[in-house]
């Protein structure tokens, strides 16, 4: 049984223009400690899509899914309640920008302790415990003295690991990582990819890397998915999509890839298709 | 010997930075003295015409500093600047219009470097508006072409920012900075916050507009493949001080310093070896 199974995935927005659809018809499968990559430029729904597992969208989204089974179980016949009580535990998520995500007002303290009391009901004592065991486990220095910090005390790559550490507090069977070194700097980039692939490995936990960077693909993904435009490009396991790529989008994007040029100038998408580009056969079937 | 400006200038040297120094002071409270943040450490290069020079380094290292120097948005606390063969008073109130027109930057976030309320016509004609004594309708003219050139049309004029991808604004962003002809052009980060292929596209403007109008480029950049494409030069900073300097060559395949080869490493590789070597090490602890 996969771990996480969306078949016929749609997301759409009302607009002053009529019905927008961001996410269309997508399938997804993750199964039990596999890292699939999300790949994709704005735009490509990449977001939405895990947003709406989540159940982070505003209201006015209309979802709509065929299937949406965690571990067996029908995520849309869940209540609001039953559902709150999955995720944050058995799904987390990590954001793009750590600074916004956490909230200013709070130590990160109370805010990882927050998530321990919620879903593990841990006391005092337990709770204090069980950050302390989680920030040395993220690698942050000092953690007794961290607990007592505010966000805006600590830096970028400091911040997303204790966004890391209170998404892995409860052990999540899934995590999902929303482009989560896009606002950090390669090395800091390079440490933050190496923590969550450790953990993933260590935890056997099923992990959704969600990016546009064709480079952390390669580097950290069993199987990728492309979107573009809300639509599933191509899915393929990560050394034949490099190698040997399928559709024309997924042909184009490794072609404008800088240190793929050939000669004077970079291939750019539209060297390849203007306007739709058609998915490769077996990515719709 | 003592080495004049007209020693060490040859014909051909667009920028010249000796030595050039920033600090910051931030006050203290009642109770906190005074303290000094060296966020540039005398940095020195030469670049010659129609080269790009990029700057490497993490955040904090000084190389938008730097960039603002050149720019004359900040003033330097310390070492020269010369620009096309003349030292640059920088002090407030001494820089010359001429000196100003020379040099222009296109800054990272390119829907924050435009005005909302402002169309992109008014964006384009304002530095002619400025700077010259143009008739209105030559302004239009000239913003039009500008257009044209970085690959938008003249049905752009009246639309305001909010009405293009982001791409598109870079692309007026960089039209702005070239309205007054500079001959430097010194671009923040300028493709960081664009998608891969909209990145190619200006990476590919850039090229284009280069050798069209002869521009000399500084720029800065943390991504080390984008820097690999554009650049002639390279130089790497840390804490305020350049620790690597040379041609791209001489940079990427021998770096000296331990700092560039950590910047190196850390890099991910898009290739298809390294994903197999990743691949068979995880099959390999799967199976230990």
């Amino acid at each position: 049984m996969a771990l996480l199974q969306i078949d016929n995935l749609t997301v759409e927005f009302e607009t002053a223009t009529g019905w927008f659809r961001a996410v269309d018809g997508v399938s997804i499968t993750v199964e039990k400690g596999e890292v699939l990559a999300i790949v994709g430029e704005s735009g490509s729904g990449k977001s939405v899509s895990m947003l709406a597992v989540m159940g982070l969208l505003p209201w006015t989204a209309k979802i709509t899914a065929d299937r949406m089974l965690f571990e067996g179980k029908d995520f849309q016949a869940l209540s609001p309640a039953d559902r709150r009580k999955l995720i944050g535990k058995d799904i987390a998520m990590i954001f793009q920008e750590p600074v916004a995500s956490l909230n200013p007002c709070f130590t990160v303290g109370f805010q990882i302790e927050e998530v321990l009391r919620i879903h593990l009901g841990l006391d005092r004592q337990a709770r204090r415990a069980r950050a302390i065991e989680l920030f040395r486990l993220v690698g942050l220095p000092n953690p007794e003295e961290r607990l007592n910090s505010f966000p805006h005390q600590m830096s970028g790559g400091q911040c997303q690991r204790v966004m890391i550490a209170i998404a892995i507090a409860c052990d999540p069977k899934l995590l999902i990582a929303d482009e989560p070194t896009t606002a950090l700097d390669v090395t800091i980039q390079k440490q933050i990819l190496d923590l969550i692939m450790d953990l993933q490995t260590r935890t056997g936990m099923g992990l959704i890397m969600i990016t546009h960077d064709m480079g952390v693909v390669a580097e950290t993904a069993d199987r990728v998915v492309v979107q573009y435009k809300g639509r599933k490009m191509e899915e393929a396991d990560v050394l034949s999509l490099f190698e040997n790529p399928k559709s024309n989008y997924t042909r184009a994007l490794l072609a404008a890839l800088p240190e793929n040029a050939t000669g004077d100038r970079l291939t750019t998408v539209s060297d390849f298709f203007d306007g739709n580009p058609e998915p490769a056969s077996e990515a719709r079937a | 010997m003592i080495q004049t400006t007209s020693d060490t200038m040859t014909e051909n040297t667009m920028l010249e930075v000796r030595d050039i120094k920033r600090d910051y002071e931030l006050s203290g409270g009642l109770f906190k003295p005074k303290k000094t943040i060296h966020a540039v450490k005398g940095v020195s290069f030469k670049l010659e015409r129609g080269k790009t020079l990029a700057i490497v380094g993490e955040s904090g290292c000084g190389k938008s500093t730097l960039a603002r120097m050149i720019t004359f948005i900040d003033e330097p606390t310390g070492g020269d600047l010369l620009i096309d063969g003349k030292k640059v008073d920088t002090r407030a109130g001494h820089l010359t219009k001429e000196m100003r027109q020379k040099v222009q930057i296109v800054f990272q976030n390119p829907y924050g470097s435009l005005n909302p309320r402002q169309k992109i016509g008014d964006v384009l004609g304002e530095p002619l508006a400025i700077n010259t004594d143009m008739s209105a309708e030559e302004r239009r003219h000239r913003a039009n072409q500008m257009l044209t050139k970085v690959g938008l049309g003249p049905e752009h004029y009246n639309r305001y920012p909010h009405m293009f991808s982001g791409g598109q604004r870079q692309r007026i962003a960089i039209a702005r900075a070239l309205m007054l002809n500079p001959k430097l052009l010194v671009l923040d980060e300028p493709v960081s916050a664009l998608d891969l292929s909209v990145q190619a596209q200006v990476l590919n403007l850039l090229a284009d507009l280069q050798d069209e109008f002869g521009l000399t480029y500084v720029f800065i950049s943390h991504d080390l493949s984008v820097v690999r494409y554009i650049a002639d030069e390279v130089m790497v900073m840390y804490f305020g001080e350049a620790v690597e300097y040379g041609t791209r060559e001489e940079v990427f395949s021998d770096p000296k310093h331990e700092y560039t080869r950590t910047l190196f490493a850390a890099t991910p590789r898009a290739d298809v070896d390294s994903i197999r070597a990743r691949i068979a090490k995880k099959k390999a602890a799967n199976a230990a």
